[in-house]
């Protein structure tokens, strides 16, 4: 698919699913076939190659992300080998920024979406429930960045988070009442009030800058 | 604020004051005024009264105004009715002009002015300092491009149009006949063009407009100073150069001296903040007057740059900008306390007199000159060009914003132009020589002040309900939302990283490793680099804040009386749910009610140093915060001192009150481990604990890793002991004594505990109990935490509430608390003396 894309019609095709423009498409093609070394699809390892992603902390989410079947809307778990242009703009497509046009069903559609891939990268079993395990694990990774704090205060953090989340989600809870982890629906109510639209997008315009980058 | 008369009237001033305070008469006063003069000269020998007025009377009058500010202040705030419809700005400029009326009745001549040394030296600098040193940093950089072009090129428009307008009218007559010329009207475009930050800010701040138009407008308000003072200061030297001799390199020259003015301002304020942030890293063992470098340092940046000639108002912007990291790391939670009040309270003082004075400074019968078609012209000018400016840059900026900027905002924007004070500074600062219409220019400033600050800063509020502006919304922080927050950040900038873009992620991303890298190495304590995490202060706060809550609650319900109980043992046995006497648990819950936070937990103890420690509720108190929250300091011999306000030990306080409280979580899930199900109000943690690790199959044996070696020993140790815990949920007296007697044992071969933590002296091998009852613990000089008697008996019913912490064990290490805890349900009396064997 990556090297036949050029073809107007089927640009126009990938216009259609993922809502990029065609000088975005051109653009993030470009930014493929370079990630990519000129082959049709991309690896885990390709994105060893950037530089500026070494330091990210949660950079081996982020990057699984990319490969996730949820996301790639192609199945209910597991994760893809290798992913294609095609793929690779869905996953780019969770940042676009929400259209002004769009009305307010369309937005929160978006809102949804955008949420569900951030559920998706915190759920790592994919059994549709953040459990205490894998907040502990996202929260170790995102404040490894500070070399400062333990591991123990990381932990307990996700586990502040934890019983603040079962408090937002359930009330107050009755002695004998478990709570087992965050579901999407828990999570949309966590959520609820943050605007998200605002927070999770990235401009993709000045693709120009590519050029420049690398 | 400064007498501008003579002694003279000063005095008959304060007189008239103080006389019309007192319904007296005003003529009196001037034969009150004969008498201390007179009685001087007579007397020769040594007196025993003298009344020096003359002596004081410079700081008695400035102490006086500000007094008077202050009271009016309260008075406004009495009626809560009208301050939520009237600004207080306007209020402020209303009791000024009576003030001014009575001024002027009482002397004839208007004594009192807001002159422009007073308010760009000691008024405006407060007031700049605070907005820069409470910036929301991310918000505002966030939106700099926006700012940036709102400042600039928005306030060269306004004073462009404005003036030229002004002039184009004069030219066909309108106004009858002035002494204006082309740079006259554009003099005074320029400074009637800029908005004004104070007044932006005393009105927006109870407007409550969404966070991202708030800084637009503020920002704005702040940044275009550097603008307005070069304008103002291009074309004062053009109009005493005159206009036939101003050339192209003139304009050139001024186009660079922006440049410079700008760019310098905010150098000297970043060089500025580095040294602050420098000198605040050292500053350990001078607690007390750290708080002082930070006023003086960002005070001298003002001053330097004004000394340079440049933007002063930016250079302590920036200074606060910068340094407000650092600092806020550098510096004790203490002086961190003080440094926010007194900038508030400086700030608010400042901008208090200021508006009290603007009142006052018009009523002065020789500063008016009106021009009807003048003074209505700028007035409408200045709002027709102002909503044309915003919706002209808006279209353009909306091309390139992610967060557009709609209509209403628009319209926020444009009516929110308030103009103020600086102005009014900049106008009296005229020169009359050159200037021939000041006067004119005057008073118009001060009419368009007054408009824009009474008439529209009175409407505006009513303008957002209407038009549904969003409004900002005060949430408490929360812990999710930090860490999904980071997480977005990491996210952003690594999907920018990935497409190839070099956007706002990106630079922030690289900025931020910049600044851990290098800039909070050179600038931050080492201990504060450690626990300066935005997502860890937060979750500090929310436990400070639960543990508050918890025991506040704990002492609504009388389920903590163990905590009021003094370490003796004849009280061993009470059963704590006989309520206690209820003065002690009114004041006790008072105080901690009180006490929101670590800070004032401390000021608490302080205080309580003072009152006669032999006080029961003191004693009592002293015990709570001893054993719950750490103890206070211990050493109350010194009463006074003036260097040493707290020791350091505020800091190992806090550390270790947020080491406890993850401490306590770390064993709410090893007590999980054991699968004790305590069917009570703590079992929700555990349950949910214990289904976790059951799904989760990647850890071995089920068993949660552990952080500490010897902690883990120590559970599967018990594990063997207590067997088959699945099915226990309740236990007999002698297994729990028998479990917590083995872990004694094992404390006791272990010899030490891990190091961080507080030595539990319940399973301490080596405990006197003798040695417990002689001493207060508290007076004890030891660093061990020792629980009262029935403490150690006795476990509170921790509230279900809380959602962040984990119910209060009374052990920092031991996983039989919770049996404990559970303990009376089954059998309220417990051997006493089963922990100390």
């Amino acid at each position: 698919m990556g090297a036949t894309h050029s073809s107007s019609e089927e640009v126009r095709e990938l216009e259609g699913k993922t809502g990029f423009s065609s000088d975005q498409i051109e653009q993030l093609h470009r930014r493929f076939k370079h990630l990519s070394g000129d082959q049709p699809t991309i690896r885990k390892e390709n994105f060893n190659n950037i530089p500026d992603l070494e330091l990210n902390p949660i950079r081996s989410k982020i990057v699984r992300a990319f490969f996730d079947n949820r996301n790639l809307r192609k199945g209910l778990s597991g994760l893809a080998d290798e992913i294609n242009f095609e793929d690779f703009l869905t996953i780019m497509s969770y940042f676009r920024p929400i259209d002004t046009t769009m009305d307010e069903e369309r937005v929160q559609l978006c809102r949804k979406e955008k949420l569900r891939f951030l559920f998706h990268m915190y759920d790592s079993d994919s059994d549709g429930r953040i459990t205490l395990e894998e907040y502990r694990n996202v929260v170790e990774e995102l404040l490894s960045g500070n070399p400062h704090i333990e591991k123990e205060s990381a932990r307990s953090i996700a586990d502040g988070a934890m019983m603040e989340a079962a408090s937002v989600c359930m009330g107050r809870m009755e002695p004998d009442q478990v709570y087992e982890g965050i579901t999407f629906d828990d999570f949309l109510k966590i959520w609820q009030g943050i605007d998200i639209e605002t927070k999770m997008h990235v401009r993709f315009l000045n693709m120009e800058t590519i050029a420049l980058c690398h | 604020m400064s007498g501008r008369g003579a002694p003279g009237p000063g005095w008959e001033l304060l007189l008239a004051l103080l006389a019309l305070l007192a319904l007296g008469e005003l003529p009196r006063a001037q034969g009150v005024e004969e008498k201390p003069g007179g009685a001087h000269e007579e007397s020769q020998g040594f007196q025993v009264v003298t009344f020096k007025w003359h002596h004081v009377q410079d700081p008695y009058i400035i102490a006086l105004w500000i007094l008077v500010a202050s009271l009016a202040k309260i008075g406004f705030h009495l009626s809560h009715k009208v301050t939520s419809v009237v600004p207080e700005s306007a209020l402020l400029i209303v009791l000024g002009l009576a003030l001014g009326g009575v001024v002027l009745a009482a002397d004839h001549v208007a004594s009192f002015s807001l002159t422009p040394t007073a308010f760009f030296f000691y008024l405006l600098p407060p007031i700049v300092l605070d907005a820069g040193y409470f910036m929301p940093n991310r918000l505002f950089f966030g939106n700099l491009g926006t700012i940036l072009l709102y400042a600039v090129i928005g306030t060269v428009w306004n004073a462009a149009a404005t003036g030229l307008s002004l002039y184009g009218v004069f030219c066909s007559g309108l106004m009858g006949d002035l002494k204006i010329g082309l740079l006259d009207f554009l003099l005074f475009g320029s400074l009637i063009a800029a908005v004004d930050p104070v007044a932006v800010l005393a009105v927006f701040e109870e407007v409550h407009v969404n966070e991202v138009l708030f800084i637009i407008v503020f920002g704005e308000s702040l940044l275009n100073d550097a603008v307005t003072v070069v304008l103002y200061n291009v074309f004062e030297s053009f109009v005493t150069l005159g206009a036939d001799k101003v050339t192209g390199v003139d304009c050139a020259k001024g186009i660079v001296s922006f440049i410079v003015v700008s760019l310098g301002g905010t150098l000297v304020g970043v060089v500025f903040a580095f040294l602050l942030s420098l000198v605040t890293r050292f500053t350990k063992h001078v607690r007390i007057i750290e708080p002082g470098f930070v006023f003086v340092l960002s005070y001298l940046s003002y001053l330097t740059s004004e000394m340079l000639s440049l933007s002063a108002i930016l250079a302590i912007t920036f200074c606060g900008i910068c340094c407000q990291k650092y600092v806020k790391a550098n510096i004790s939670e203490q002086s961190a306390t003080t440094v926010r009040y007194t900038m508030k309270m400086l700030a608010s003082g400042a901008e208090t007199i200021i508006f009290m004075f603007l009142g006052i400074s018009a009523v002065d019968p020789l500063i008016w000159k009106w021009n009807t078609a003048f003074v209505l012209l700028t007035l409408v000018f200045i709002s027709v060009y102002r909503a044309i400016g915003v919706v002209l840059q808006t279209w353009v900026l909306n091309r390139y914003r992610m967060v557009q900027l709609e209509i209403i905002d628009q319209v926020v924007m444009s009516y929110g132009g308030l103009r103020g004070a600086v102005a009014y500074a900049l106008v009296v600062l005229l020169d009359e020589n050159k200037v021939k219409e000041k006067n004119l220019f005057v008073s118009t400033t001060i009419i368009v002040i007054f408009f824009t600050v009474i008439f529209q800063g009175l409407t505006i509020k009513p303008l957002v309900q209407w038009l549904k502006v969003k409004r900002s919304e005060q949430r408490d922080p929360k812990l999710n939302e930090k860490l999904h927050g980071r997480a977005f950040d990491h996210i952003l900038s690594a999907i920018e990283d990935i497409s190839g873009q070099i956007g706002h992620n990106y630079l922030r991303d690289k900025w931020s490793n910049f600044d851990r890298k290098f800039l909070s190495r050179i600038l931050m304590r080492r201990s504060a680099q450690k626990s300066r995490d935005r997502i860890l202060n937060v979750f500090h706060e929310l436990n400070l804040k639960d543990a508050i809550s918890y025991v506040a609650e704990g002492e609504r319900r009388g389920s903590l009386a163990f905590i009021r109980s003094p370490s003796t043992d004849n009280m061993v046995n009470v059963d704590f749910s006989t309520p206690r006497p209820s003065a002690v648990e009114a004041s006790i819950s008072y105080l901690l009610r009180e006490n929101a936070s670590a800070v004032r937990l401390d000021m608490q103890s302080l205080e309580q140093r003072r009152q006669s420690i032999r006080d029961t509720e003191d004693m009592i108190t002293h015990h709570t915060l001893q054993q719950y929250l750490y103890k206070p300091r211990q050493e109350y011999k010194h009463l006074y001192s003036r260097h040493e306000l707290t020791a350091d030990e505020d800091e190992t306080q806090d550390k270790e009150i947020f080491r406890r409280t993850m401490r306590r979580r770390l064993e709410s899930f090893k007590s999980a481990k054991l699968g004790v199900s305590p069917h009570k109000k703590a079992a929700k943690l555990l349950k949910r604990e214990r289904v976790q690790k059951r799904r989760n199959s990647s850890i071995p044996n089920g068993k949660l890793p552990m952080v500490s070696p010897l902690h883990d020993f120590t559970i599967k140790e018990k594990d063997l002991e207590l067997s088959d815990p699945e099915e226990a949920p309740s236990y007999e007296a002698e297994e729990v004594s028998r479990g917590i007697e083995f872990l004694a044992n094992i404390t006791q071969d272990a010899a030490t505990d891990s190091p961080s933590g507080i030595d539990n002296p319940v399973f301490s091998p080596d405990e006197d109990p003798g040695i417990l009852s002689a001493v207060p613990p508290w007076l004890s000089p030891g660093e061990t935490v020792v629980p009262s008697q029935r403490a150690r008996v006795q476990i509170p019913h921790s509230p279900s509430n809380f959602h962040r912490l984990a119910p209060f064990r009374l052990s920092s290490k031991s996983v039989d608390s919770f049996l404990l805890a559970d303990g009376p349900e089954e059998q309220p009396h417990a051997p006493p003396n089963s922990t100390l064997m």
